[in-house]
């Protein structure tokens, strides 16, 4: 019965503050590390108002790599066009982490990479598995998340944030 | 139950939800509540070619929920699990359903307290991490009370105690632990434009656990240090972490009386275009559980980490997979990624990639002692060898629609270590992979490997062919075929087809798949879960909101 009721109690909950609120969901504040060791607090992802992706990766993730090797052939002139700028969280731990800079700079990427040893901000943004990809307005909002990556689908990534940009309205 | 005190408590319930709802719609009424939701099942038909069994209730199912909600510096949390009843190649002490994942916290200013559950990490986890896998069923999340406190720019601090998470239950021991960090060039005056970047890190952590042994005298508090250092300068960077453990004696070390230690070294350069990655660890004795008693996955305090290539393609991940050995290892690695430069003779128009990577594991060099310690370690030498694996990845964009992948690896595999088997020997493995993706247009796509191994040990030659074509970005339908074909064994020489069809709406996936699951290893860092041959329909829900 406890259950029960404890079920209830958290879906009613969920029922009053999802559906009868805007549309707002707020990037958490979580303390994750950059390439070089220093703490970053998750507060700092911002962009001045213009768009921003949050890609949620891992050196072992074959289709994450490859969204982001994709992306990274157009990001030069996905930031010339709309000033995106596009945060790559590894989710590598320990056995990892120590390779994801040589990666990163092997293949070149411009993008922020940030680095969640032991998956705080992941469980925070309620990422079940890698790739998952976020489109976050000049607002600091989730207003678009993927979980998957296939080809193409860098393409509808792009579209939604020149919407941004332009101060559309998504869907 | 009475009909009557049902109604009751049905009414009460209504009460209590209107109340509530009305008191947190007026004060709570910035909050937020977000999570997300997986559920995974098959239905089971029995397959005797496999030695796949009937499985009696033929539809098993395990699912979780979680539920976050924020408020400014307000965060609590649940998650909802289900095992009715646990999937195979789970741990089937996971069963019925339960709230095992409940926390509260609070940020203010440079503070943070946590109640009930949590995750958290020293340095690289060499004495303590707590963390889940839940596509593998590991989940030793601590329950009690964890502190985070920012003394100054750049002086972080951390404290935990609590019970480990076993299955529905919690573990017999309690941990302590307490972590420091300092980055030098945000506390020192001065130093914060310096191009050389210093770290430094230490924790101490103990468990606590009652001896009730009628004949031996067993440390009931037992600690472990570790201190780390991380620098960078350019494109190079230093980790270095140095662990130690008193004397700890366990089931999984055959209770003897041993300090258990750890290095871990691991060096990195790199610059556009180029990364190398070497490093290298000594594990001696370093099993660290909350209960002394506890064997396989459970009750694990620290990580240590493989220090080999993680691998994606199925033959080279799922077959000959390997975990570090807690009871004693000697490890090294070195890792290459090259980009050949756009326009360049071999680059072609688009750039190609080279991946080389060795990793080599041993055990240690030890002598029998006849007292208490157990055995004496030469880290001179290396000991019986557990792993080598040598692979190279060449990644080539041909045309805009066209890119392609070539892979070999060479493995040596210790199956009995690696696996606990006796007598098995070692494993000889070759294995080549080409993949490719052709793209018709932005929104069709074919993928395709063909994979092969080859070995004249164990279960002999495998062949995998996988084809994916996926509608960007909604949906995906997928082939896995593998043959066994050079087994020793004709009548296992058989056929393991697997078709799947996922739909994708956003942050919602569902999967649905129908076939023949081979019997294998399946590895996340250094958990691995042993997962039977099965054969049936699944289907997979994943959901965020």
């Amino acid at each position: 019965m406890k259950k029960i009721v404890f079920l209830f109690l958290a879906f009613s909950f969920f029922k009053t503050y999802v559906f009868a609120q805007k549309q707002e969901h707020v990037i958490p504040s979580v303390d994750i590390k950059k390439l070089d060791g220093s703490t970053f607090n998750t507060e700092n992802i911002k962009n001045d108002g213009k768009p921003m992706i949050i890609d949620f990766w891992a050196t072992w993730c074959s289709p994450c790599k490859a969204e982001l090797n994709a992306i990274a052939e157009d990001y030069a002139d996905w930031q010339k066009e709309t000033g995106v700028v596009l945060y790559a969280v590894s989710i590598d731990d320990a056995r990892n982490v120590d390779k994801v800079a040589p990666y990163v700079n092997g293949k070149g990427w411009e993008y922020v990479v940030l680095s969640d040893v032991n998956g705080d901000f992941k469980r925070a943004m309620n990422v079940n598995n890698v790739p998952h990809v976020f489109v976050i307005n000049g607002n600091r909002e989730i207003v678009y998340q993927q979980n998957s990556a296939a080809p193409g689908d860098d393409k509808k990534l792009y579209e939604i944030v020149k919407k941004l940009a332009k101060g559309e309205k998504i869907n | 139950m009475k009909l009557e005190s049902i109604h009751i408590k049905v009414g009460l319930l209504l009460v209590l939800v209107v109340v509530t709802q009305k008191i947190f719609a007026q004060n709570l009424n910035t909050g937020e509540i977000h999570g997300n939701f997986q559920l995974d099942a098959q239905y089971y038909n029995p397959d005797s070619a496999i030695g796949a069994q009937a499985v009696p209730e033929k539809f098993l199912m395990n699912s979780f929920t979680n539920l976050i909600y924020t408020n400014g510096d307000f965060t609590a949390g649940v998650r909802f699990e289900s095992y009715l009843n646990t999937m195979l190649g789970f741990d089937p002490r996971y069963v019925g359903t339960g709230f095992p994942y409940k926390y509260a916290s609070f940020n203010r200013d440079n503070f943070s307290i946590t109640i009930g559950n949590y995750y958290e990490q020293f340095g690289s986890g060499l004495i303590f991490r707590s963390y889940e896998e839940r596509g593998l069923g590991f989940d030793n999340a601590m329950e009690g009370v964890r502190v985070k406190y920012t003394l100054m720019k750049g002086v972080h601090l951390k404290g935990i105690i609590g019970k480990q998470r076993y299955y529905f239950d919690k573990g017999a021991g309690i941990v302590r632990g307490f972590d420091g960090e300092i980055a030098l060039n945000e506390l020192v005056k001065g130093f914060e434009e310096k191009k050389t970047k210093v770290f430094l890190g230490g924790s101490f952590v103990s468990k606590y656990q009652v001896d009730q042994d009628p004949i031996y005298v067993l440390p009931e508090n037992v600690g472990a240090w570790a201190g780390r250092v991380k620098l960078n300068r350019g494109g190079w960077a230093i980790y270095s972490e140095y662990a130690n453990k008193i004397n700890d004696p366990s089931s999984v070390n055959n209770y003897i009386y041993k300090k258990g230690g750890g290095l871990l070294i691991n060096t990195s350069y790199s610059q556009k275009g180029f990364g190398i990655n070497l490093s290298g660890k000594v594990i001696d004795n370093m099993n660290f559980r909350s209960d002394r008693t506890a064997q396989n996955n459970d009750l694990l305090i620290n990580y240590l980490p493989a220090l080999t290539r993680q691998h994606t393609y199925n033959l080279a991940a799922t077959i000959y997979p390997y975990a570090t050995q807690p009871n004693g290892e000697m490890a090294y690695q070195g890792d290459i990624t090259y980009t050949i430069k756009k326009g360049s003779k071999l680059g072609g128009k688009y750039g190609t990639t080279v991946l080389i990577n060795y990793a080599a594991a041993n055990g240690l060099d030890t002598t029998k002692l006849a007292s208490g310690l157990g055995y004496k370690a030469d880290y001179s030498k290396l000991g019986a060898v557990y792993y080598k694996d040598f692979n190279v990845e060449i990644q080539k964009k041909v045309s805009k629609p066209l890119k392609f992948t070539l892979f070999y690896a060479n493995f040596v595999y210790n199956k009995d270590v690696a696996q606990g088997k006796v007598n098995e020997g070692i494993v000889y493995a070759n294995i080549e992979v080409l993949e490719f993706t052709y793209k018709f247009n932005d929104k069709h796509a074919l993928r395709m490997e063909f994979q092969g191994l080859q070995t004249k040990q164990d279960h002999g030659d495998w062949a995998t062919i996988v084809a994916e074509y996926t509608i960007s970005p909604k949906w995906f339908f997928s082939t896995v075929n593998q043959y066994n074909y050079g087994n020793h064994v004709k009548a296992e020489r058989l056929l393991y087809p697997i078709g799947q069809i996922g739909f994708i709406k956003n942050s919602t996936r569902v999967t649905l798949g129908y076939g023949r699951q081979r019997a294998g290893i399946f590895c996340i860092g250094g958990i691995c879960r042993v997962v039977p041959a099965s054969n049936g329909a699944t289907i997979s829900i994943s959901s965020s909101f």
